[in-house]
């Protein structure tokens, strides 16, 4: 199996996710030159980190529009999974393959920490390797990132157990203080109703070592290798 | 040729931290009245084109297409002949 790096002008975490997947888990990757619309030796694409033309407009609004992107949706309909990681899930949710949007965090500051995420659905492809109810710790670094979308797409995402991750306490507590950015229902991270698309502001690539304060972004990397 | 000037907002129900921010400030620097603020973005394209219609309808494909967000953004705009 192989994974793709979609790479677009301004995307920064491109090689920390080849490092979580190649050198640490020992997976095939390639970098996707966001120009480039063959996707047909990959089984699951990365849209990953950064500030996709210096986020001009609103983040991901102008790499939506780039050539890989009509790919990654025919991808998407093919039911190949596609993860799209901080800028990523702006880039998904720009696309429409996710609902709803990322908007400027409520404090207005950039935050750069690390978070507790409450695994709130372990059934998804994505999440199969972490324990019901799990509680993840990996880094956020973003200043767009608190999840809206309106009631009725909340209560749809909510119905069809499509949040993902939620930001919580250490002990799994969904609370308002442990929510770094004003995420509507602490979303940290969602998947499309069929399941194949997640979204998720917090960096599971930097949460790879022990050495980084955690590896629990394996977690993830894992379940989509056990997946396919 | 004409001049469009795109004004675009977040929708009423979208949380402005932003707008609370600027009408703090203003409140400190006096401006008591201020009941509400909001803050949004302005666009000026220059679109080559000579028919009115034609010109509006391409606007509104670029508002709906790129320059707004529909799930979390109004637009509105005007045009001038330049």
């Amino acid at each position: 199996m192989k994974f793709g790096i979609v790479v677009f002008p301004g995307t920064w975490s491109d090689r920390d996710c080849y490092y979580a997947l190649n050198d640490v888990l020992g997976q095939e990757v390639d970098y996707i030159w966001h120009k480039e619309t063959d996707l047909s030796k990959y089984d699951c694409i990365i849209l990953p980190g950064g500030f996709s033309y210096g986020d001009y407009l609103r983040p991901g609004a102008i790499a939506r529009f780039s050539p890989v992107m009509a790919s990654i949706e025919r991808f998407v309909c093919q039911d190949r999974l596609v993860i799209g990681i901080c800028n990523g899930f702006q880039v998904l949710c720009e696309a429409g393959l996710l609902p709803g949007a990322l908007l400027r965090n409520d404090h207005l500051q950039y935050r750069c920490q690390r978070v507790q995420l409450k695994v709130e659905n372990n059934s998804s492809p994505f999440t199969s390797q972490c324990k019901g109810e799990q509680v993840l710790r990996m880094p956020i670094s973003h200043y767009e990132g608190r999840y809206y979308a309106d009631d009725v797409t909340l209560a749809e995402l909510e119905a069809n157990n499509c949040v993902v991750f939620r930001y919580s306490t250490s002990t799994g507590d969904i609370t308002e203080a442990a929510n770094p950015n004003g995420s509507l229902h602490n979303i940290a991270g969602i998947i499309n109703k069929k399941g194949n698309v997640l979204g998720m502001m917090p960096h599971p690539e930097r949460a790879c070592e022990p050495i980084l304060g955690s590896n629990d972004g394996n977690l993830i990397w894992e379940s989509i290798v056990v997946h396919l | 040729m004409y001049l469009a000037k795109v004004y675009i907002s977040l929708k009423p129900t979208v949380n402005d931290p932003q707008g609370l921010t600027i009408k703090g400030a203003l409140y400190n620097l006096g401006f008591t009245s201020v009941e509400d603020v909001r803050a949004g973005k302005y666009i000026e394209i220059r679109i080559e084109e000579n028919d009115l219609a034609e010109a509006q309808q391409q606007v509104n494909e670029m508002c709906h297409k790129l320059l707004a967000n529909p799930v979390i953004e109004n637009y509105r705009f005007e045009l001038e002949e330049v």
